[in-house]
């Protein structure tokens, strides 16, 4: 458990560094080394895990049940804080304009980080609210950190209400589920006990998945994403639409794959169904009438939220895997296409107008993540999408709802492929604010390729699986 | 090995090609190139006598995909024509300025990789990534370099055939789920798809033919094609034309028309009909055209039609004549798309009713706008004769039972493509005469259509040159 407590450690440690250092670039460095110390961390933890598993010293339990760790858990916390330190190095420079506490909104992230890594690991339903909490937190005070922005403090003011409103439909889900079956350990619920369907337990089984639902963005219950994921500093954005969504999913899959396993199939195939169908739906419409391309890329993130639901509907070994890749594929693509997008001037789409002619680099890697999300072989994106649909495909009655979804990928090119257009064909004279540093291209560059060679051997992904 | 390699040519030379700043260094590099994987492909042809290479790579063990690529006949002589089509293209259009050339020569010859890979793919998923592969560098073609309404016709026809390929890109996982241990081989494909329920094996017949059909294209999927081929350069024309179209058609023979048996049975006869509406169709569209690129395009439509008839014709006469059609086809079009540019790029204009008088002005060009206008129509001695011939041989040995009328009806095609084919020559080469002087081709064209004319006539006169390798 060296890395959770590592997280909470190095935020404590980015908090106090705010007395002493002054200069708002070393915070970035600071925070980038500390979050290369968590990968390496995660790493070592994975690697001794299994050394400690093969001499039978190791139990996969942790602080009485409360924990499971398992080398599924620690390979996600691996690419997790991996896709965190690319992250920074790639925002770093707009992190440190968006207020003066730069300090804290690194110690932010880290304990972002925490609540990813007990997300991951959760075997007991407090875990996982505890996770959930504090991942949420931070998040409401990044949405809100650019002070003097009105939209800013609209989405953090609008996302704390409406996630505190969701944190008690998560809490009221665990009760009802604990009264039902008197225990918090996700692996002790039993839903057909008595003969009968544990009729309690499925409302709290409703009232979780309404809360899930929430933080993960899913229809009806995504109402508060555009407006927060657009108002908030565009370098959290990115993380929220990224690396947290992703997490919370890992742990709804959990939650349905583990906890959930002896419901009737129709509450993954049915329920479930109906709400990834309205995500999609929503999500696409909604995003091909954006103007800016922020607001695009919000709700381009319920759209994709759409598609991760397969890997819930799934709960089997092909979703399993599906998560993993789609969780790598999505973050590095909409981390790398953020990177572009927080170097233009103008966000609306004709703000790319002409980009590949004056920022070839620029245009190419914006590309690549575009075309990725949109899920076209040869990117990471592709092999996301096969995975979760062949999770989908083996779980019975799930055909109609995959040919639907895949229509809606086909209306995802429109607004992915509107920024290439401008990009690409179009002529224009685009305006950066800040200069593309070789730092910069370096990193975009290992995004652009960690795309590609994912694209073509997806495999490496699922080497600890 | 040389299946490798004419992968790996285009795809090398494709990737160095964006390295140059020089234009006349990259057309010099690109045409290199080509002309390197047309001596691969015809020697892979000629060594074909002996067996059928099959290659086959590890590459997502956890999947069950391999990299597996076939040269069968078939696939053979469609990489052929892809060899053959893109170094006359080049050369044809030597002297054409075009800007940012080392992306434009670039994105061509990674489009001929992906159309490489398409036609010797052995493996489903690797069809797949090949089948969107080849795609996406034309998409890029046809939207940055074309006439003003290029972005709208190139995105219309990008959006088409995506969709296309993601309904079946469901049919496909949904194929792989029902593999016994997880497998994309293509024997086993064959295997599991022939086992099928009929009613599983329908919807997936339909997935998988939309695809298909929407590039090859068949009515009522056809709707892209007319704006993509107009708007779009010439060469650019050409691979759309000539050559993705083949993608389609190669599609159904390869991985549809034997997966399916059930619901080729099925719908066999109902594309038979949609088939037919093409031909007729396209004729009738083509007919009333004033611009040139638009003709041609809508009497691909109908040529198209013929070929999909000959498919699921079911007769070992049709399947021969589909595969030599496909070749000859793609040689005929790209031919006349070369003269079309030839006379536009000397006008300035692709109206016929503004055009006349090139016969005085370029005999040369007018040879051989009318030889090519010939195979086009399929005139005995042509190439295009041999095709259609065969087509319509086995088209009426089929045992649907309204085999005779469906030839009947097809006959009208030609009938009609000799209207609307002649009447073009007629107003371009002769009619009202134009007081414009204009230089005949010049030594690069002249190069290039001559070879044209030279396989149009060899395998119009001796077409058992193609016909004994079928």
């Amino acid at each position: 458990m060296k890395p959770l407590i590592a997280t909470a450690v190095f935020a404590i440690l980015m908090m106090f560094a705010a007395l002493t250092v002054k200069e708002k670039k070393s915070f970035t460095h600071f925070a980038a080394i500390l979050m290369l110390g968590l990968v390496g961390l995660n790493v070592w933890e994975l690697a001794d895990y299994n050394r400690l598993l093969a001499s039978a010293q190791a139990s996969p339990d942790l602080f009485g049940k409360m924990l499971r760790v398992d080398n599924y858990a620690l390979w996600f916390n691996v690419l997790m804080s991996s896709c965190s330190f690319f992250y920074i190095l790639l925002v770093g420079r707009s992190i440190e304009k968006v207020g003066v506490h730069v300090g804290e909104y690194y110690a932010l992230h880290f304990f972002i980080l925490c609540g990813v890594f007990l997300l991951s690991t959760y075997n007991n339903l407090l875990i996982l609210f505890l996770g959930i909490e504090i991942l949420s937190i931070p998040q409401y005070i990044l949405s809100g950190s650019d002070k003097r922005n009105l939209k800013s403090s609209e989405a953090s003011l609008k996302y704390f209400l409406m996630g505190a409103f969701s944190t008690g439909i998560l809490l009221m889900g665990i009760v009802l589920l604990y009264g039902a079956m008197g225990t918090f350990d996700i692996h002790g619920f039993n839903f057909y006990a008595t003969g009968t369907l544990n009729i309690m337990g499925v409302v709290g089984v409703l009232f979780m998945l309404v809360a899930l639902g929430f933080k993960v963005s899913a229809a009806p219950m995504h109402f508060w994403t555009p407006d927060v994921y657009d108002g908030s500093p565009t370098p959290f954005t990115a993380f929220m639409a990224t690396i947290v969504k992703v997490s919370v999913f890992f742990a709804f899959m959990r939650l349905f794959m583990e906890g959930f396993a002896n419901l009737d199939p129709y509450w993954k195939v049915t329920v479930l169904g109906t709400i990834t169908v309205l995500t999609l739906l929503i999500g696409n419409i909604t995003a091909v009438y954006q103007q800016s391309v922020k607001r695009m890329l919000a709700y381009s993130s319920i759209a994709q939220a759409g598609f991760m639901m397969f890997v819930v509907i799934g709960s089997n070994a092909m979703a399993m895997k599906g998560m993993i890749i789609y969780a790598v594929a999505y973050t590095l693509a909409t981390v790398g296409i953020f990177g572009v997008l927080l170097k233009l001037k103008d966000y609306t789409y004709d703000g790319f107008n002409g980009l590949a002619k004056k920022h070839p680099f620029l245009a190419l890697i914006a590309s690549i993540c575009l075309m990725s999300l949109a899920g076209i072989p040869l990117t990471a994106g592709f092999f996301a999408k096969w995975f979760v649909i062949a999770a989908a495909l083996e779980q019975p009655g799930t055909f109609w709802l995959v040919i639907f979804a895949l229509v809606m990928a086909a209306v995802s090119l429109y607004y992915y492929f509107k920024v290439i257009m401008a990009m690409y064909f179009k002529t224009g004279e685009p305006e950066l604010i800040t200069p593309v540093t070789t730092m910069d291209k370096v990193v975009m560059a290992i995004i652009g390729s960690a795309v590609i060679v994912f694209g073509i051997a997806p495999d490496m992904l699922l080497a600890w699986i | 090995m040389s299946l490798i390699l004419l992968l790996v040519i285009p795809l090398i030379t494709g990737l160095a090609s964006f390295a140059f700043r020089k234009a006349q260094a990259v057309k010099a590099w690109a045409l290199f190139g080509s002309l390197l994987t047309l001596v691969v492909a015809a020697l892979s042809l000629c060594g074909i006598k002996e067996q059928t290479h099959t290659i086959s790579y590890t590459w997502l063990p956890t999947l069950g995909a391999s990299f597996a690529l076939q040269g069968s006949v078939t696939a053979l002589l469609m990489t052929l024509l892809t060899a053959i089509v893109f170094p006359l293209t080049l050369l044809a259009q030597w002297n054409k300025d075009i800007e940012q050339p080392h992306r434009f020569y670039g994105l061509m010859l990674l489009a001929q990789a992906g159309l490489m890979g398409v036609f010797l793919a052995h493996d489903l998923l690797l069809f797949y990534f090949f089948w969107e592969l080849a795609l996406i560098p034309v998409y890029f073609l046809a939207g940055q370099w074309g006439d003003k309404d290029r972005i709208k016709s190139s995105f219309k026809f990008f959006v088409y055939t995506f969709l296309g390929s993601l309904l079946m890109l469901g049919g496909l996982i949904y194929l792989y789920l029902q593999t016994p241990n997880g497998n994309f081989d293509y024997d086993t494909i064959l295997a599991t798809g022939a086992a099928l329920p009929m009613a599983v094996q329908n919807t997936l017949f339909v997935l998988f033919f939309i695809a298909f059909g929407i590039k090859m294209p068949i009515f009522p999927l056809h709707s892209w094609q007319a704006g993509a081929y107009e708007q779009t350069l010439t060469p650019v024309t050409i691979v759309l034309s000539a050559l993705m179209v083949k993608m389609g058609l190669f599609g159904v023979i390869k991985w549809l028309y034997p997966v399916f048996p059930s619901g080729t049975e099925q719908f066999g006869n109902i594309i038979m009909i949609l088939a037919l509406i093409g031909i007729i169709y396209g004729s009738m569209l083509a007919i009333v055209q004033k611009d040139i690129k638009r003709l041609i395009a809508y009497s691909s439509l109908a040529h198209v039609g013929l070929m999909i008839m000959g498919i699921f014709a079911d007769t070992h006469n049709a399947s021969v004549g589909v595969v030599a059609q496909m070749f000859n086809h793609g040689i005929t079009i790209t031919g006349l798309w070369l003269v079309v540019d030839m006379i536009e790029r000397r006008y300035g204009t692709r109206n016929m009713n503004e055009l006349g008088g090139l016969a005085g002005a370029a005999p040369q060009m007018t040879i051989a706008l009318v030889v090519i206008t010939f195979s086009s129509i399929a005139l005995p001695l042509t190439n295009g004769f041999v095709g259609e011939f065969l087509l319509f041989l086995g088209i009426f040995e089929s045992t649907n039972p309204n085999h005779i009328i469906y030839m009947a009806i097809a006959g009208l095609g030609i009938i009609l493509g000799a209207i609307y084919m002649l009447n073009m020559v007629q107003k371009v080469a002769y009619g009202n005469k134009k007081e414009m002087a204009i230089a005949d081709m010049s030594m690069n064209e002249r190069l290039s259509i001559y070879l044209i004319l030279a396989v149009i006539i060899i395998l119009g006169v001796y077409p058992n040159l193609l016909l004994q390798l079928l």
